[in-house]
């Protein structure tokens, strides 16, 4: 494999570390509503309350990465996309924002507020996730310099739409499967009940996505005729998909926890396969697209981002299971919690 | 209203605002560092206290940092495309080291910090803080080193790079070191890293100083006065050696930039150094100005007869950045460098003598002085940023010559529009507003709340018999004022 492709998958572990870690706090936020007390809402804040802010880390090591290794690419979408990027913007802060500020006054009026900005920026942000990773699958206009040429509207299709909504489910889930694993109680057996519901809206519009890539995207199943090992990806993610319900039914939750992890990385290797070589797929003139060659840093520079990643990356795996392990169990409130 | 000046108006507002908040981390991240290391070597709970205290306001202040500074990072490519394109085998490198070797130390680490109190033992806590303090110093090397690239760039080369067949100019690292350790690196570095320890140490001295007004934590805010104070007094002084070799850097490699400083419209033998003035950029002169004859010659040349080449000659190659706006934060940094330098030295001096905190009007100076460190931060960059104008990549001098360079104006994003930019740039006003506001508020509440009272018998026994009387004696033997209360009441 040669560095430009390798740095294709590196983004994609970037991405799917992002999706899996901070899909399941998006999650839980979106799942917040399903908290009905004041203590109830302050245990889903803590259960992700140590955590966020690290997850966040992926997101801009993956920008970082991507301005690095494919500056073409960075400076296409992060312009060609500024509306997506903006909302994304407001809705981290928002949520960031509601997590820190929203404990700290007793008044029930500010709790309240501060709960549905934390509900409403999670689920924006989501949504809009999903709309431009359906966006990238359908493919943008760009001209033969790689500069995006369509408007905002143009990447809200009804496929990049379904896609969004898809997210949104998908995040759901790991959410409520994740507060689930941190909770005790009479909150956790409502949430029993809501890993069941945003399951089924998952598979629902699973399905749904599905049908619709291959009836019109054509061009993601040439890959699956030029790689055939790429099918193996679609089992695990059935599989994946198949043993949330089970572990859920025996009483498994961390199993569906992992289930669900990995459906997420199966769907994010599932579309980097789709776009591969490309990094922005050009439509209606696919030769205009960025690919991992001509989107490219220099090949001295990939080599040193190689040196840098393989330097720092153990250690940030290292640091995050530190982290995941000091903060293991139940949510206890205490007088350090948000 | 066009787009590059709402691009460059939204970047102005979203990095001043951003940059309220690193300064004070690193500040303050040497701060917890030291208290609970001294809190682990005398195990007195006092320490322990002050650091519980300064670590809410340091996770407060982080949160803010982290979610600005993501903006920060989206907008190269959001509103500066072309920028991106051009830069981003350079620049970007220097970013995703940022995110690899920085924030995941910090922000992992920083979850042990804040809410790892009665999870991990003291030894992994100390730990955590250190690693976190280490991750925002190393954050603030990575981004200088970006930044330092673009005003004097070095190690890369500009070459072609084809897309779709057609070629397009970027410049690509062709020498990683020279990159990172261009000229200006190291100069800005230690700069920045004073000016974040004169904001941390000035902001701790702001809340003791306020404490001590209201005779409130006594104990607290003399020994946190204290600390800050010898801190902040050895930053003011090392940043004026720093500043000097600075400004020779930028007469070297940004000869404009300099001239703009100093408003020295033309090339001029045995310069001056203005203390203040107000340069007109149509006459071309600095009007009501104070000079000292000579001075700006002798300070770059070491030498009160030399040549320093001004805007007249400079133009041509360099362009001419904002003058008033570069001279006056120059200036204004300046000042406010000389107001620092003069207050920690009579503070100091009164602190030694023993009477510094019977002086209401030093304290209330000491309380308000916070916001000159804000400014001199803040002011500090505008000088460097606008005075690389009109380049976003200032070109390298090679035999004389300008070569190479971006300018500000062929940067921006090719498929935005001004609507686009006049909405998100209403929208980062309104937002940071109610951001700023809400952590004023938050501020003002842990301020007012203060840190956990300890009571006097916790602490390990020091002073010996005598001195414990005399403290008595004193009314100094309770700490805070929850445990005085307490022993006067018992």
């Amino acid at each position: 494999m040669d560095l430009n492709s390798l740095w294709f998958v590196l983004l994609g572990v970037l991405l799917a570390g992002y999706a899996v870690l901070d899909g399941f706090d998006l999650g839980a936020a979106i799942m917040s509503r399903v908290a009905r007390t004041d203590q109830e809402r302050r245990i889903v804040i803590n259960a992700i309350g140590p955590l966020w802010d690290g997850n966040e880390v992926w997101l801009v090591t993956f920008g970082g990465a991507l301005f690095a290794a494919f500056p073409e690419a960075y400076a296409t979408i992060f312009s060609g996309f500024y509306a997506a990027f903006m909302a994304v913007l407001f809705a981290l802060i928002f949520r960031a924002v509601a997590i820190e500020f929203r404990s700290k006054l007793a008044s029930p009026w500010w709790r309240r507020v501060w709960d549905f900005n934390f509900f409403a920026s999670s689920l924006l942000a989501s949504f809009v996730y999903g709309v431009s990773v359906g966006a990238a699958m359908d493919g943008v206009p760009l001209n033969e310099r790689g500069v995006y040429m369509g408007t905002t509207l143009d990447q809200i299709s009804p496929y990049a739409v379904l896609v969004g909504a898809m997210t949104v489910a998908m995040f759901a889930m790991h959410g409520a499967i994740f507060l689930y694993l941190k909770t005790e109680g009479e909150l956790q057996q409502r949430l029993h009940g809501w890993m069941w519901r945003t399951f089924g809206s998952f598979l629902a519009l699973y399905l749904a996505v599905t049908i619709a890539t291959l009836v019109y995207i054509p061009r993601t199943t040439q890959t699956f005729i030029d790689h055939p090992w790429a099918w193996t990806l679609v089992v695990l993610n059935v599989l994946a998909i198949a043993n949330i319900p089970r572990a859920i039914h025996l009483s498994r939750p961390g199993y569906a926890f992992v289930s669900s992890s990995a459906t997420i990385m199966a769907l994010v290797a599932l579309f980097g396969i789709a776009l591969f070589p490309n990094l922005v797929s050009s439509l209606p003139q696919p030769e205009n697209s960025l690919t991992v060659y001509n989107a490219a840093s220099s090949p001295y520079t990939l080599k040193i981002m190689t040196i840098i990643a393989a330097l720092g990356m153990p250690f940030v795996i290292a640091y995050t299971a530190v982290v995941y392990w000091t903060f293991r169990g139940k949510v206890k409130l205490g007088p350090h919690s948000y | 209203m066009d787009v590059l000046l709402l691009s460059r108006l939204q970047f102005a507002l979203t990095i001043m605002f951003h940059y309220l908040f690193p300064p004070l981390t690193i500040g303050l991240g040497v701060v917890l560092v030291y208290l609970e290391g001294m809190y682990l070597w005398t195990k007195d709970p006092l320490y322990e206290s002050a650091a519980k205290f300064w670590t809410k306001i340091f996770g407060l202040n982080f949160a803010l940092g982290v979610v600005t500074g993501i903006v920060m990072e989206f907008e190269f490519g959001t509103n500066w495309a072309v920028y991106s394109r051009y830069v981003g085998d350079v620049f970007g490198s220097a970013l995703a080291a940022e995110g690899i070797f920085a924030f995941f130390l910090e922000s992992g680490f920083l979850s042990l910090l804040l809410f790892g109190w009665d999870r991990v033992g003291p030894k992994m806590h100390f730990f955590a803080t250190c690693m976190v303090s280490l991750g925002s110093i190393f954050s603030s090397i990575w981004i200088t080193v970006a930044n330092s690239w673009q005003q004097t760039p070095a190690g890369h080369e500009i070459r072609e790079h084809m897309i779709n067949g057609q070629p397009f100019l970027r410049a690509e690292i062709v020498d990683f070191w020279a990159l990172v350790f261009n000229p200006s690196t190291m100069h800005r570095l230690v700069h920045v890293w004073l000016g974040a320890f004169l904001l941390g140490a000035f902001f701790v001295m702001s809340i003791s100083a306020w404490y001590v007004l209201r005779g409130r934590h006594l104990e607290f805010a003399r020994r946190s006065f204290t600390g800050a104070l010898i801190l902040a007094t050895i930053c003011s002084l090392a940043q004026l050696v720093s500043g000097d070799l600075q400004a020779k850097s930028v007469a070297e490699h940004q000869p404009a930039k300099l001239a703009a400083m100093e408003g020295l419209f033309e090339t001029t033998e045995s310069a001056p150094l203005y203390l203040w003035g107000w340069p007109d950029e149509e006459a071309g002169e600095v009007k009501y100005g104070v000079a000292i004859p000579g001075m700006l010659s002798l300070l770059i040349h070491h030498d009160t007869a030399a040549e320093v080449p001004g805007l007249n000659d400079l133009d041509e190659q360099f362009g001419t950045p904002p003058v008033w706006l570069t001279f006056q934060s120059y200036h204004a940094m300046i000042g406010i460098g000389m107001v620092m330098i003069a207050a920690t030295l009579l503070a100091s001096y009164w602190r030694w003598r023993g009477t510094l905190f019977e002086k209401r009007a030093v304290m209330w100076f000491f309380v308000l002085a916070v916001g000159l460190a804000v400014a001199g931060n803040e002011l500090g960059w505008v000088a460097a940023e606008v005075g690389r104008q009109p380049w976003v990549v200032y070109p390298t001098i090679v035999d004389g010559q300008a070569v190479g360079g971006l300018r500000t104006s062929d940067a921006l994003s090719e498929s935005v529009s001004s609507g686009q930019v006049l909405g998100s740039i209403i929208a980062f006003g309104l937002v940071y507003l109610l951001l700023f506001a809400l952590w004023v508020m938050l501020l003002h509440q842990k301020i007012s709340h203060g840190p956990e009272p300890v009571a006097p018998a916790d602490r390990p026994e020091k002073a010996g018999l005598l001195a414990a009387a005399a403290s008595m004696a004193a009314h100094e033997g309770s700490l805070t004022e929850e445990s005085r209360g307490a022993s006067s009441g018992g």
